[in-house]
């Protein structure tokens, strides 16, 4: 099974304009297992799209490295004593790690379709193969009606449906998601976290997901970290279960009004606004 | 599920589109001042116009009525004799001229050959530079080494007047067809090659990093994402640059001409033949102006997307 794992990573942006170095995350240690649904919360700032960039292999660490594979790795040992593969190391984007953003993705002179298969385009696949792949995804995001449809017409959330569908249609072994349902009214940003949640229970990918929102956190993670800034550092980690009683009983307004959940709703918004101060991990 | 909430909604926009229309029959009839007057008025804020918005509003009908004065204008100063025919022929004469050259000719050639040879040497250089100028704005945006090597060389020549470099064009290509071709040329190539740059420039990071994460090699990049996304700024420059080309047009044919537009504007000039000169300036201007209306057409062809 593939797991990723992110080992001893620091990230400092050289300061601009002059001004002082940032480091935007400092001794990032922590692996995402396999078919997991981690959630990043944090204000900004904090570093959470530096990390899902290094995931994603837009930006390489200052210090440490990203591996994404089937090895295991021993805390503390380097990773050739751990029989690590050095092709699991991450070096750059690939076709492995499917990346979803908040807008403007899109290539807006394709159609529905044409968008969903252009990865597989890209890679050669026969016309009627690739149709095929587009067509399941696109089913799979509710969008099997508009296919011809020019994307820059579609509504925000049916784009960011069209993103989905193409980023699972190259098969990634997971996904990456930068605020996702950041731009979208309340309502379709419920619509597309119960969808999210049936992508994952379906295609039992992994998934990064950052979001600003407690309540969209809560509800999406198996598991939750929580970011702070200056240096950026994971605060604090939580297993979850609410996406599970979600995809049991079907009925997210039930589960986000759980006792479990509000409490800790209340719990996450007090680490948030800095009430609690012990930090560290819990 | 929720999609079919959204396709309802895309549904009830067009029905209140016609909604709309329907609801137009119902307004009073206007009294005939008060029609006249809603000609010139802004016009109610419509559904999808933002209030208040700077210059919001219709203006075709002052676009007209200022057009229709000045050619009223024109043509009752001059019938009345308040200028002189050689400073400003009455537009009659300047039709009547009009058909003269179009059927006997001027300056040994008809209007037809003047035009033919001016489009020539126009569309010849601008095809040259379409040529040159998108592929290496392109290459300057995504290749530092193109970048520093063109940089300078465009930024130095660009602000220059055409009539500055002319007798060096001459010097070293003669009196020819190609130093008139060329002199056009360059002054296209410069807004063209800039806006395919500027165009490479804007395009979303967020489109390239999907691309690469699907697999996407750097030409694919290129040739998939860059190019596409930059059509909008290319078709907006090969607009600024076939203005300049009529603008470099007279200058081009101040030399050693035997035909063209800009030719015979400058020869009639010479012997004092004004309505000719009027003639041959508002030939250039319809001319210039349907390339304009054509180049938007394809625009709205080719990049429906832009703004959007
Ligand atoms: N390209 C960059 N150059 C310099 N500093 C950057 C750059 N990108 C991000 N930063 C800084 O790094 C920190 C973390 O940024 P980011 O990862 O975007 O945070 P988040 O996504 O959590 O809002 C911020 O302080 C930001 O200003
Ligand atoms: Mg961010």
């Amino acid at each position: 099974m593939n797991r990723l794992q992110i080992n001893d990573v620091s990230v400092i942006y050289p300061g601009m304009n002059g001004g002082e170095p940032v480091r935007a995350l400092s001794d990032i240690n922590f692996t995402i297992e396999p078919g997991e649904f981690v959630v990043a919360l944090g204000a900004s700032g904090c570093g959470k799209t530096t990390l899902l960039s290094l995931m994603a292999g837009f930006i390489q660490p200052s210090a440490g490295y990203l591996t994404l594979g089937e090895h295991d790795n021993v805390e503390g040992l380097p990773r050739v004593a751990c029989g690590m593969d050095l092709n699991d190391q991450i070096t750059g984007p690939g076709q492995d790690r499917g990346v979803v953003f908040q807008k403007h993705a899109l290539l807006p002179w394709l159609n529905v379709v044409e968008n969903t298969e252009f990865g597989l385009k890209l890679q050669g696949v026969s016309k009627a193969e690739r149709h095929e792949r587009a067509a399941h995804f696109l089913k799979l995001v509710g969008l099997e009606d508009f296919h011809q449809h020019p994307v820059y017409q579609l509504s925000g959330g049916m784009q960011q449906r069209v993103g989905i569908a193409r980023a699972l249609t190259n098969d990634p072994k997971m996904l990456l998601l930068d605020e996702p349902l950041g731009a979208l009214d309340a309502l379709t940003r419920e619509v597309l976290q119960e969808l999210l949640l049936d992508v994952w229970k379906e295609t039992q990918k992994m998934m990064f997901f950052i979001t600003h929102s407690v309540e969209e956190a809560l509800f999406m993670a198996s598991r939750l970290i929580i970011m702070s800034p200056r240096p950026g550092r994971i605060t604090h980690e939580f297993k979850l279960d609410f996406n599970e009683k979600f995809l049991e009983c079907r009925d997210a307004r039930k589960v986000k009004s759980l006792p479990e959940f509000i409490e800790m709703r209340e719990k996450v918004l007090a680490i948030i606004h800095g009430d609690e101060q012990e930090g560290g991990m819990h | 599920m929720n999609v079919i909430n959204q396709d309802a909604a895309i549904v009830a926009s067009e029905s209140v589109e016609s909604a709309v229309e329907q609801a137009k029959p119902v307004m009073k009839p206007l009294k005939p001042l008060q029609r006249f007057k809603a000609l010139f008025a802004a016009g109610p804020v419509k559904p999808g116009d933002a209030f208040g918005a700077p210059g919001q509003g219709k203006s075709t009908m002052i676009s007209v009525v200022t057009s229709i004065s000045l050619l009223l204008l024109w043509a009752v100063s001059t019938e009345l004799g308040w200028i002189k025919p050689l400073f400003l022929p009455s537009p009659f004469d300047v039709v009547a001229r009009f058909w003269e050259v179009a059927t006997e000719g001027f300056a040994n050639a008809t209007l037809l050959e003047h035009t033919g040879w001016s489009m020539f040497r126009v569309f010849s250089a601008f095809a040259l530079a379409m040529l040159t100028a998108i592929p290496i704005g392109i290459f300057m945006g995504v290749n530092r080494i193109a970048r520093g090597l063109f940089d300078p060389i465009i930024e130095f020549y660009r602000p220059l007047p055409p009539l500055a470099y002319l007798p060096l064009v001459i010097i070293w290509l003669g009196i020819g067809e190609v130093s008139k071709v060329v002199l056009i040329y360059l002054a296209i190539f410069a807004p063209m090659a800039l806006s395919a740059r500027a165009g490479v420039k804007s395009v979303a990071i967020e489109q390239i990093h999907a691309a690469y994460s699907m697999g996407a090699s750097r030409w694919q990049v290129t040739r998939h994402i860059i190019m596409k996304s930059a059509l909008p700024e290319i078709l907006t420059g090969m607009r600024i640059g076939i203005g300049f080309g009529w603008t470099t047009l007279v200058a081009a044919e101040m030399v050693a001409a035997q035909a063209g537009l800009g030719f015979m504007v400058l020869n009639a000039a010479e012997f004092l033949v004004t309505d000719v000169v009027i003639m041959g300036i508002v030939v250039i201007g319809i001319i210039a102006y349907l390339f304009d209306l054509l180049m938007r057409w394809l625009e709205r062809k080719l990049v429906p997307w832009k703004g959007k």
